[in-house]
């Protein structure tokens, strides 16, 4: 049983318009690719396609309500949002250091979810106007 | 009144570049003035990762690319200050600003970085019929209520314009829980990087609708919905392609505009094509001692080479300062021709420049394999082959000193694009 998938490669602005077959849970062609790049990324986005996720957390006490989060690597792409979902109910207290581990192994990826700022301790100026 | 050397006016990566280099050029009075809460501009809302590929070899989300310039601009001990509104420059560098602290002040600057960046096209200039109701926002104030405010706007919206920040917007507000509808784009292109089209719409399962526009919005005190309709090559809607969204956002991504209020009250020469100041290779403008980079000379793709430019601008201001960088004679003018829409900079001082200059431009449309052609006089000077060029990508060529001092009776050099046949 083959399959054919249809992808645009991000590598650059040309966009390849790539078809990748599918044979017996492998590559066996990738078609449509100017450059080695867009095999590659075909070959990955088929097989096991990844995304660093962005998002904030709310926090407390802080001289800013939220503070941006990433994860420290790459997660499943078919888990960006219920990871999402989770970064939803956390909560961080003041002071956060960039780079500090918010949530550890983030639903199951083995993935750490991190601070990408500092958010001192104080009153935000923003929610004293609120 | 007060004085200072180098007065920088805006936090953002440009202006923080620009600091950092002109410190390390030897200026020792240096003051940023930003009017946020914090340094780093707009980078501060840009939460998504793809920053500093350029600079730093990595991928940095845009809080931790300017974590790094605000740390430099730190270690370096460079004054700046927060919450600081510059309210007006004259041609003789006199700064006029505003605080909380100290009022209303004064500052006559040696020179002056105008590092203000862009603002984004609002609904007032796009001539959207329909109600004035509220759940109407540039992509950019969301992306800043949800990001730094943490506030969702809206659960359903559409977005019109396909600009990255309207693409990470999408991806953003899905993330957050909100659906968003569709994209619109009025043009039969994206503006936006591929890599955003498949990575915020795709894998979230958004369509995207070339040559579609925003025909109607309805609702009274909130958007209830939006009419899409397609458009012709004219751009005008096309009869009998309605279609109606039910959502309570509209979110706008129609493009940015360098932000001259302050340029234009100190005579500074502005290019109507980019709407930033006209500038020669050191990027002085016409105003002496007043230099410009980053998104208000014209507007950038990628904060790395806002970066790069801004470290220029810095280098240039302090040679000013320091009598060594002072205006030439001879300007050679850039004319950009056949697809290349302008040129940054406009004139270059052989003299003046260093080893070599970069010139940056944009195209006007699409083109597949075509040359960039730099010329003077019927001669070739540089060819350079490209397997696509798009009005949303920068492109640049670098000019060499050796060859136009060869060269000293050049006025002018033109660089053009040589379509493929």
């Amino acid at each position: 049983m083959s399959e054919i998938r249809n992808l645009i490669c991000i590598g650059c602005p040309m966009g390849c318009p790539l078809a990748v077959t599918l044979e017996d849970g492998g590559v066996s062609k990738v078609e449509g690719n100017t450059c080695k790049r867009g095999d590659a990324y075909a070959r990955r986005e088929v097989t096991n396609p990844t995304r660093i996720l962005t998002t904030t957390v709310p926090v407390r006490g802080g001289t800013s309500p939220t503070v941006a989060v990433k994860t420290a690597g790459e997660v499943p792409k078919p888990l960006l949002l219920k990871c999402a979902r989770a970064v939803k109910n956390l909560t961080a207290e003041a002071p956060v250091k960039a780079g500090q581990v918010v949530f550890k192994n983030i639903c199951g990826t083995g993935v750490d979810l991190i601070a990408v700022k500092d958010v001192e301790r104080g009153a935000p100026e923003a929610a004293s106007k609120r | 009144m007060e004085r200072c050397d180098l007065a920088i006016i805006g936090g953002g990566p440009a202006g923080l570049a620009a600091a950092v280099a002109a410190r390390e050029a030897g200026v020792q009075d240096i003051l940023i003035l930003e009017r946020d809460r914090e340094l780093g501009g707009i980078l501060n809302q840009c939460i998504h990762s793809g920053f500093g590929l350029h600079t730093f070899q990595e991928e940095l989300t845009g809080p931790e690319y300017a974590g790094r310039y605000a740390a430099k601009v730190r270690a370096l001990s460079i004054p700046y200050l927060l919450d600081t509104m510059a309210l007006e420059l004259s041609p003789e560098r006199v700064v006029t600003a505003m605080n909380r602290e100290r009022g209303l002040f004064q500052m006559q600057a040696g020179a002056v970085i105008l590092a203000m960046g862009c603002r984004e096209r609002a609904r007032g200039s796009l001539n959207i019929p329909g109600y004035r109701p509220a759940g109407i926002y540039s992509a950019g104030t969301a992306q800043r209520l949800v990001n730094m405010e943490g506030y969702l706007p809206g659960k359903e919206a559409v977005i019109l314009g396909s600009g990255d920040i309207g693409l990470i917007m999408a991806r953003r507000m899905t993330l957050e829980g909100a659906k968003v509808h569709v994209v619109a784009e009025l043009l039969p292109y994206s503006g936006g990087l591929k890599r955003n089209i498949v990575q915020c719409l795709d894998d979230f399962g958004i369509p995207l609708k070339l040559s579609h526009t925003v025909i109607d919005i309805q609702g009274r005190e909130r958007v209830e919905g939006v009419t899409l309709a397609q458009v012709d090559e004219n751009r005008r809607p096309i009869p009998g392609t309605e279609e109606r969204y039910k959502c309570d956002t509209l979110l706008l991504s129609c493009g940015l505009i360098p932000e001259n209020e302050l340029s234009r009250g100190a005579g500074v020469e502005l290019n109507p094509v980019t709407s930033g100041p006209v500038v020669d290779e050191s990027l002085e403008t016409s105003v002496p001692g007043v230099f410009a980079c980053g998104n208000v000379l014209h507007v950038h793709d990628l904060v790395d080479f806002v970066s790069q430019e801004a470290e220029a601008a810095g280098k240039s201001a302090a040679g000013f300062l320091a009598g060594k960088n002072t205006r030439g004679r001879r300007s050679i003018a850039l004319r950009a021709k056949d697809g290349v829409r302008y040129t940054v900079p406009a004139t270059v001082d052989p003299n003046r420049m260093g080893e070599e200059t970069i010139v940056r431009f944009r195209v006007s449309d699409v083109y597949r394999n075509p040359t960039i052609a730099v010329s003077c006089n019927g001669e070739i000077l540089l060819r350079k082959k490209r397997m696509i060029v798009s009005p949303g990508e920068m492109e640049e060529i670098r000019l060499k000193k050796a060859q136009l001092l060869a060269r000293p009776d050049i006025q002018e050099i033109t660089i053009a694009l040589e379509a493929a046949k």
